[in-house]
């Protein structure tokens, strides 16, 4: 029991307890853009986390993960714009394709490695987005508005920021427990043994392949989640938020949190957009005091934020 | 477990017919045949260069061969592939030792073992609680005699445990034959000598075709010796018949001291 008493745990806490009391000091100070900012914080974690779940677990490093959160946002909005505003229908809908498209990259890119593995994960987004850029009737490269976010019924009101907020930071706790639950299982056992030493594992007797496939959707399936709540928070998708750069933000978030634990991702995306919104404040040229800092976490703490906090027990 | 203490000749675990695989203009595997009966202990030795990881290769089903069958337990798997072998009891440990650094020591057998139950897309219960996975992989460990050093990372361990370890992944998953790659390679005088023990219990109850350089441990070791030479064949019988070939003695043995043990 002791072993969960330390420094790294106390900081998931007080920073999860943290994250819940946003709303609540938000309203005490009248600062409704810091709710805005959370939303979106919570919204890229579960991103980040998705992704680690592939390359801090899997070894996949996906550069086209951001394509998810534009394919869940655009199933939101397409039937939006037809009328179709049902949650019960958008949301599944979402997942549904974000999990086909998964599939579907999984099945190609997995059968290569390193490089070639990251560069058709970046060809496959690069496609989706140019894709996205060619669909005139939802906006091509200007995006378009969502004037109604997803409906309910009586279950809750998206509308609502507080409820919307509070409903992102539990699907993000929900994400993270899922993905814990995953890493510790069997199948968590091989995807770590995969990124560890495939061809060991295929000598024991795994078939890695199905097993790399699987682990792919479901991380791809997290992160349309994940587009559907950006797209429901922004009331707004367009091309953009599956641009490359996003992609790399997530990888950023996933390695400056720290990707060897499943909250790492977390610790680094409110990392990441809290220190991008303060610097911005400071200087228009930002990222050339981000570049460093990253810079640094990647040399000189391998485990990211989360590995310092843990004291680099591994080495 | 079940034990082989009976040696019949007919009853081949494992038959290699005219097998041949070619690098370029190399041969790496020149019409290589060979049966290893259920229970013997089959050693393959030759000059570097000789053949032997690319024969190893085809065994296990990393390399294609381009000519020649390869038979288990009755069943043809020279177009199976590697998992499938494995999964049907072929089981082999690396020459370059290939574990996972990252988890530990009980880790890495356990994973051998579930290798072996069934499919893992179970995505829920706990796998480093799970007595059905756990067990079996204490029980390897302490046969190779490295229990008590379960919890350690593998990163931390000694060449020669982790040479011990490359041979109780193997047995963990209840192999009906072992394959081992240089299990003695890189080893000290007294690590060779644990090694060689812990190879002579597991012989009587296991097949091993075992390739190896220590030509003291494999005259200890094997019942029968195959030699290969340029990916050829050109002895193969009992240690006594082997030491007194005289091509083996001249291709092989010639420059150096004379064959003892």
């Amino acid at each position: 029991m002791s072993a969960w008493l330390n420094l790294r745990n106390a900081f998931v806490v007080a920073l999860v307890v943290m994250l819940a009391l946003v709303p609540v000091y938000a309203a005490l100070i009248g600062n409704y853009f810091l709710m805005s900012l959370f939303t979106r914080i919570v919204i890229l974690a579960m991103a980040a986390v998705s992704l680690n779940l592939i390359m801090g677990f899997g070894g996949m490093v996906s550069f086209g993960h951001a394509a998810y959160l534009g394919i869940g946002g655009y199933a939101i909005g397409i039937l939006a714009k037809e009328g179709i505003n049902s949650g019960f229908l958008q949301w599944p809908l979402a997942l549904a394709m974000s999990a086909l498209f998964a599939l579907a990259v999984g099945a190609l890119s997995l059968r290569t490695r390193g490089v070639y593995f990251i560069m058709i994960t970046l060809a496959f987004a690069q496609m989706v987005y140019y894709v996205a850029i060619g669909l005139d009737r939802y906006g091509g490269d200007d995006g378009m508005t969502i004037y109604k976010r997803s409906q309910f019924g009586d279950l809750i009101n998206l509308s609502n920021k507080t409820a919307f907020y509070y409903l992102c930071l539990v699907l993000l706790l929900v994400a993270v427990y899922i993905v814990w639950r995953i890493v510790n299982s069997r199948f968590g056992m091989v995807i770590q043994g995969a990124r560890s030493n495939d061809r060991r594992m295929r000598a024991i007797g795994f078939p890695t392949y199905r097993y790399k496939l699987v682990c792919f959707v479901i991380a791809g399936t997290m992160c349309g989640l994940a587009g559907a709540l950006l797209a429901n928070h922004t009331d707004f998708i367009s091309p953009a938020v599956m641009h490359w750069t996003r992609s790399g933000d997530l990888i950023v978030m996933a390695v400056l949190g720290g990707m060897g634990t499943v909250f790492g991702p977390v610790i680094g995306a409110v990392a990441l957009l809290v220190l991008e919104e303060v610097l911005s404040g400071v200087t228009e040229y930002w990222q050339i005091i981000m570049g460093p800092i990253f810079l640094l976490v990647v040399l000189f703490a391998r485990g990211g934020i989360d590995g310092v906090l843990l004291g680099a027990r591994r080495d | 477990m079940v034990c082989f203490w009976v040696r019949v000749v007919t009853d081949a675990l494992l038959r290699v017919e005219h097998l041949s695989k070619r690098f370029g203009g190399i041969v790496a595997s020149d019409d290589i045949s060979l049966v290893v009966p259920a229970g013997e202990l089959h050693a393959i030795i030759g000059p570097n260069g000789a053949g032997k990881s690319t024969l190893i290769g085809q065994l296990a089903g990393e390399l294609a061969p381009d000519v020649g069958r390869i038979h288990f337990g009755g069943q043809d798997i020279t177009a199976l592939p590697t998992y499938r072998r494995s999964q049907l009891g072929l089981a082999r440990s690396f020459q370059i030792t290939s574990l996972f650094p990252d988890f530990t020591v009980l880790d890495n057998v356990a994973l051998a073992v579930q290798a072996h139950a069934g499919h893992s897309f179970h995505f829920w219960r706990a796998a480093r609680s799970e007595d059905a996975l756990r067990a079996p992989a204490r029980a390897a460990l302490a046969r190779v005699g490295l229990a008590e050093r379960s919890d350690v990372l593998v990163a931390r361990l000694s060449h020669g445990e982790h040479r011990q370890l490359e041979i109780a992944m193997a047995l963990a998953t209840s192999p009906r034959m072992l394959l081992l790659d240089e299990p003695m390679a890189g080893m000290g005088p007294d690590e060779s000598s644990r090694m060689v023990k812990t190879l002579r219990e597991l012989k009587r109850e296991q097949t091993i075709l075992l390739i190896e350089h220590d030509m003291e441990a494999v005259f200890a070791l094997a019942d029968r010796i195959t030699v290969l030479v340029y990916g050829r064949t050109i002895a193969s019988g009992t240690p006594e018949a082997i030491r007194a070939n005289a091509e083996v003695r001249q291709a092989y043995l010639g420059e150096q001291e004379p064959v003892h043990g």
